[in-house]
Formats: C-alpha cells, structure tokens, sequence
C-alpha cells in the first residue's frame, strides 16, 4: 500500500486505476491459500477413504463380501472374516450409548435446572475435561483398576443371579474374567458421556424460555417441563448427540484393546473377551508384515470402519444441524 | 393425572438421581487422577527425564519418548496449524455460502469424531509402505491431519464471532483481503485462535493409536525423524502391558506426566477465551 501511495505523486491521491491494484500479487496468493486449504480438507476424507480401500482391495478379491459374515480369524490357514469384529464394535458400542444416555440425561437436567449458578461452570468444566483424558489413560486405568474390581465385586453375583434365567441369562455366562464387552462398553459410556452431555446442554440452552415459564405456569414441576417441554422440542438434536457418542464409541482404540479380552470368538454374553475393529488392528499390525493377506484383510477391517463411522457420524451431523439451523 | 404428592415426589426423585449422576461424573474424573498420582508419582523420579528407555531392571527413564513426542507435536503443529487455520478461515470468509464451503464444513466434522486409528493407517499406506519403513515424519504427518479438524474447527467458531462491521470498516478502508483477515479478524479472534491450537496439542499429545503404525516407537536415543521415533503414548502402551514391575510403574509415571499435560492444557485453553470476552 505504502509502494502506491509514494508513486502518486506531491497530489496525494491515488489514481483509480493503481487503487484497484493495492492489493497487488499478495492478495491472490492468499485468497488462493484460503481456498487451497478449504479444498485440502475437503479432499482428505476421500484421500483416507481410498488408500484404506484400496489397501484392502487384496482381501476384498481374495474373500469378496464373504468376508463381512465370516466369523473365522484364522492367520494358520490364512482365513479371515470380519464377522466377529464387527459384532464386538457395535455390541460394545452400545453397551456404551446404553450406559452413557440415562447419565447424561441426568447431567444436562443438572446443569441446565438444578446447579446452582456458580457451581454451573465449575461443574460443566470437570464434565468436560473426562473427555481431554487421552484414551490410552482410560486404557490404563480400566485394566488395572476396573477389570479387577469387575472380577471380584462386580461380575460373580450377576452370573449367579441373572446366569440361570433363559433367554436373558444368555448375557451373563462364563467365568468372571474383569475383561470384556461389559467392562469396554462401561469405560466406552464414561468416556462418551462428556460428549453427548455437552450437546444436550446446547440443546436444551437454545429452549426458548417463554415455553418452559408457560408450562411452569400452570403447575408443572422441574422435572415435568424437562421432560414434557425441554426434551421434546430438542428431541431431534439430542438423537444427534447421541448418534455422535456412538460414532466416538465405535473408533475407540486404545482404551478398548486394554480391556476387551482380545478374543476373536463370536460370544453373547456380556462378560465374554471380545475384540472390535479397532482393536484388532492395534493387535494384530504387529504380526502382519507388508504384502500379507492379514495386513490387506487388517485395511478392509479398517475400511468397514471407516464407513460404518462415516454414516454414524454423518446422521449425527444431519440431526444436530437439522435444528441449530 | 397423579396426586400432587406423588408428582412432587417424583421430581424431587429425579432432582436426586441427576445430582447424583453428575456427582459421580466428578468423582470417576477425581478417582482416574487419584489413580495416576498414586501410581504414578511414586515412579517420577528425576530419572525418568535424564535417562533413556532400558531394558527392565536397569533404572530406564522416558527421555527419548518425552523428547519424541515433543518433536513430532511440534512438527504436526508446524504442518497441520497453518492449514488449520486458513481452512478455517476459509470456511469462515470465502466459503461462506457456497457449495465447496459446506461440503468442506461437513468432512471436517466427520474428520473431527473420524477414529484415529484409521489416520495411522492411511499414513501407512501413504508413506510407511512406499518409502520402507517406519519414521518420526510418518507420524509426525498422521497427527498433523488429527490436529487439523480441531484448529478448522475453532478459528471458524471464533472468527464468526468477529462482527461484520470490523471487516467491512477495513475493507471500506482500500485494505485487500490478506490485510483485513491478518491484521483485522485474526487480530480480533486472537485468543479464539489459541485456544484452538492449545487444544490440538492436548489432542495430539495423548493419542497412541495413529502413531502405531506410523513412528512405531523406539527404544533408543534418536532424534532422527527418518527412523521410528519414541513417543510417551506408545511408550507408555508398551510398559503398561509388560510383565515388569519396573516398566509398569515407568508407564504410569508416563501416564501421569500426559493426563496432567493434557488437563492443564485444557483448562488454561478456556481460561484464555474466558478473559477474551
């Protein structure tokens, strides 16, 4: 700027046509690096989504769709299905959602209705930082102090109680390990909780007051305009937040492949080990060197991942901007 | 319709339950870090920052992993900050509105709840397998793309915060676009922009997943970000499972070291946008 003001001359103004050019090379070059980098992470989920595919294409011509309802995990005879996997990422997931959605119903009524304004922040903020507790900690934490606790206290009187009622009992046989499903799904809950709470707080914020003050006004009760008023008008958003808790319960890794038992045996009980997707790739990469089947079938494990998060994740999106907009 | 008792009753029930539930949140976060401290202070000697990982019995310390993850923080802030905050001033200016900008807002989203596994893998793909073998850069880059959607998605939040009227007062003023959003709006969102980038270290810091399969881990000194690289989360996730004492107790002096890193990180981040506004 200060190059086209001295070539104006002793008149001290500025000819139309330098104006127009004050921004000079710089400009373009900047916008063009807004845009360049806009696009970059536009095309990044496709760049990870293609290199997981084609990295797994291998197992995709060796098993074809097979492979999704294959149980067997076989690195002797080279047999490998997805089966297992599967089931243990979506069973401990929602074991997760199960566990996590009656605590932050609970959390948000608290800190929306019930803390007392100074201690509102506080709380809110000790809520929130479970979530910055990197998962590996969890990891930690849940196999030496949880799935111990689980074995002894937790586990052997509900085998006992709940074990020998059919149909229903199905959920609670075998020997009381610690680890496994129910313990992944319990450290999965506590680790989602933040997340969906922070959301149904938002949610339930954006309620206009003048709709709760009606239903307080002819007699209603705290709890009763939560559920009656509150909830409802944010119903389609707090679904969002909780299709987001379980998009982040799915990916888990490292917390989940402390606890899980790492068994790759299909089992409907709740206390049997298991193993997710993730897991089994935070396992087993070590012993699937470059050009192995186990490594391709390892990416297209990744690559079904990816997709089942991806359509999680994209709802969740779809719902909490279906209201916020 | 129940008695007015009941209903009452019911409320008050509920009021208790819901304490109780967020009582409980509190004290799950008190007993994870009464858990680490326990553990892990015991283990904090001053050893642990002057020597390197050794094999069990020989009084190692995490200095190659505590220096490793610092190197290959510092290079994925030095790649993914940058890009995170001109896509996030991308979406916030230019693409407003436009097709290229919500589609961009979307996959952000998704790449922000995205399993970082799954970054480590096609990191893998994309330079483990071709160049031969595992390196500080791979995982430098595969936390660089964790740390881009947590800075795109903070400056854009931050840099809607900025009113209109600043913009338009220096665009009024001749000012071309580099200088209304490097000396105007970014100026203006400062402590917006911080936060954000104190919140992709703290991320960056604790994940273990995407360095897996990407920096690998080593045992050794080396500073040397063509080889594998020693990193504190994969680290700790080797000592924590090893049937040594000594290597236990050295994952949770790790562990302690991160979590209290990682929560200090958090809360100065929201004490820097408290004093902002």
């Amino acid at each position: 700027m200060d190059a086209t003001i001295d070539s104006s001359g002793a008149t001290g103004r500025i000819p139309i046509h330098q104006a127009k050019s004050i921004g000079g090379l710089s400009d373009p070059l900047f916008v063009g690096a807004l845009w360049a980098s806009g696009i970059f992470v536009l095309i990044l989920l496709g760049l990870i989504i293609a290199q997981l595919f084609l990295g797994g294409l291998p197992a995709l011509q060796e098993f074809g769709l097979d492979f999704l309802w294959t149980a067997s995990w076989n690195p002797v005879t080279e047999k490998y299905g997805a089966l297992v996997m599967i089931y243990g990422t979506l069973f401990s997931a929602v074991i997760a959602v199960v566990v996590a959605l009656p605590l932050s119903f609970g959390i948000a009524f608290f800190l929306t209705e019930i803390a007392p304004q100074p201690l509102k922040r506080p709380i809110g903020v000790a809520v929130q930082l479970l979530a910055a507790v990197p998962s590996i900690i969890y990891g930690m934490w849940g196999f030496f102090v949880i799935a111990p606790l689980m074995a002894a206290y937790v586990q052997p009187p509900l085998i006992d109680l709940l074990g020998p009622i059919p149909v229903l009992g199905a959920l609670f046989q075998g020997p009381p390990l610690g680890s496994g499903m129910f313990t992944a799904g319990l450290i999965l809950a506590v680790m989602i909780v933040p997340f969906i709470t922070a959301m149904f707080v938002e949610t339930l914020e954006s309620v206009p007051p003048m709709l709760k003050e009606s239903a307080y006004g002819v007699g209603c009760t705290t709890f009763e305009v939560y559920r009656n008023v509150s909830v409802p008008y944010g119903r389609t958003a707090m679904v969002g937040a909780v299709m987001l808790g379980l998009g982040r319960a799915l990916g888990e890794t490292m917390a989940v492949t402390f606890v899980i038992g790492n068994a790759t045996r299909l089992s409907a009980s709740l206390f049997a080990p298991g193993a997710t997707i993730a897991s089994t790739i935070a396992n087993e990469f070590p012993e699937a060197p470059i050009g192995s089947l186990k490594l391709t079938s390892l990416l297209q494990l990744g690559f079904i991942l990816f997709v089942i998060s991806f359509i999680v994740l994209a709802l969740s999106r779809a719902l909490v901007r279906s209201r916020l907009d | 319709m129940a008695s007015l008792a009941a209903r009452r009753a019911k409320d008050t029930t509920v009021k208790v339950v819901s304490t109780g539930f967020a009582v409980l949140a509190i004290l799950l976060l008190a007993w994870i870090l009464l858990t680490l401290v326990a553990k892990g202070l015991p283990a904090l000697g001053l050893s642990v920052f002057t020597n390197v990982t050794m094999p069990p019995g020989q009084n190692g310390g995490l200095l190659n992993a505590i220096v490793g993850s610092l190197i290959q923080i510092a290079i994925a802030l030095a790649i993914g900050g940058p890009i995170g905050i001109f896509a996030g001033t991308f979406l916030a200016e230019n693409g407003k509105g436009t097709k290229i900008g919500s589609a961009a807002r979307f996959v952000n989203d998704i790449l922000l709840s995205a399993p970082s596994i799954l970054v480590g893998l096609f990191i893998y793909q994309l330079l483990v397998v071709p160049f031969g073998g595992f390196s500080g850069w791979a995982g430098s880059l595969a936390l660089a793309i964790l740390v881009i959607p947590v800075i795109v998605r903070t400056t854009e939040d931050m840099l809607n915060l900025v009113p209109v009227g600043l913009r338009e007062a220096a665009f009024a003023l001749g000012a071309p676009q580099w200088k209304v959003v490097m000396m105007v709006t970014w100026r203006a969102a400062r402590a917006g922009i911080v936060t954000g980038i104190l919140l992709a270290i703290a991320r960056a810091a604790g994940e273990t997943a995407p360095l897996l399969f990407t920096s690998l881990g080593n045992n050794s000194w080396s500073v040397n970000l063509s080889k594998p690289m020693a990193s504190l989360p994969i680290a700790i996730y080797q000592y924590a499972g090893s049937p040594f004492d000594d290597w236990v107790a050295l994952a949770w002096a790790g562990a302690l070291l991160i979590t209290v890193g990682v929560l200090v990180l958090n809360v100065v981040s929201r004490l820097v946008l408290a004093r902002s506004h």
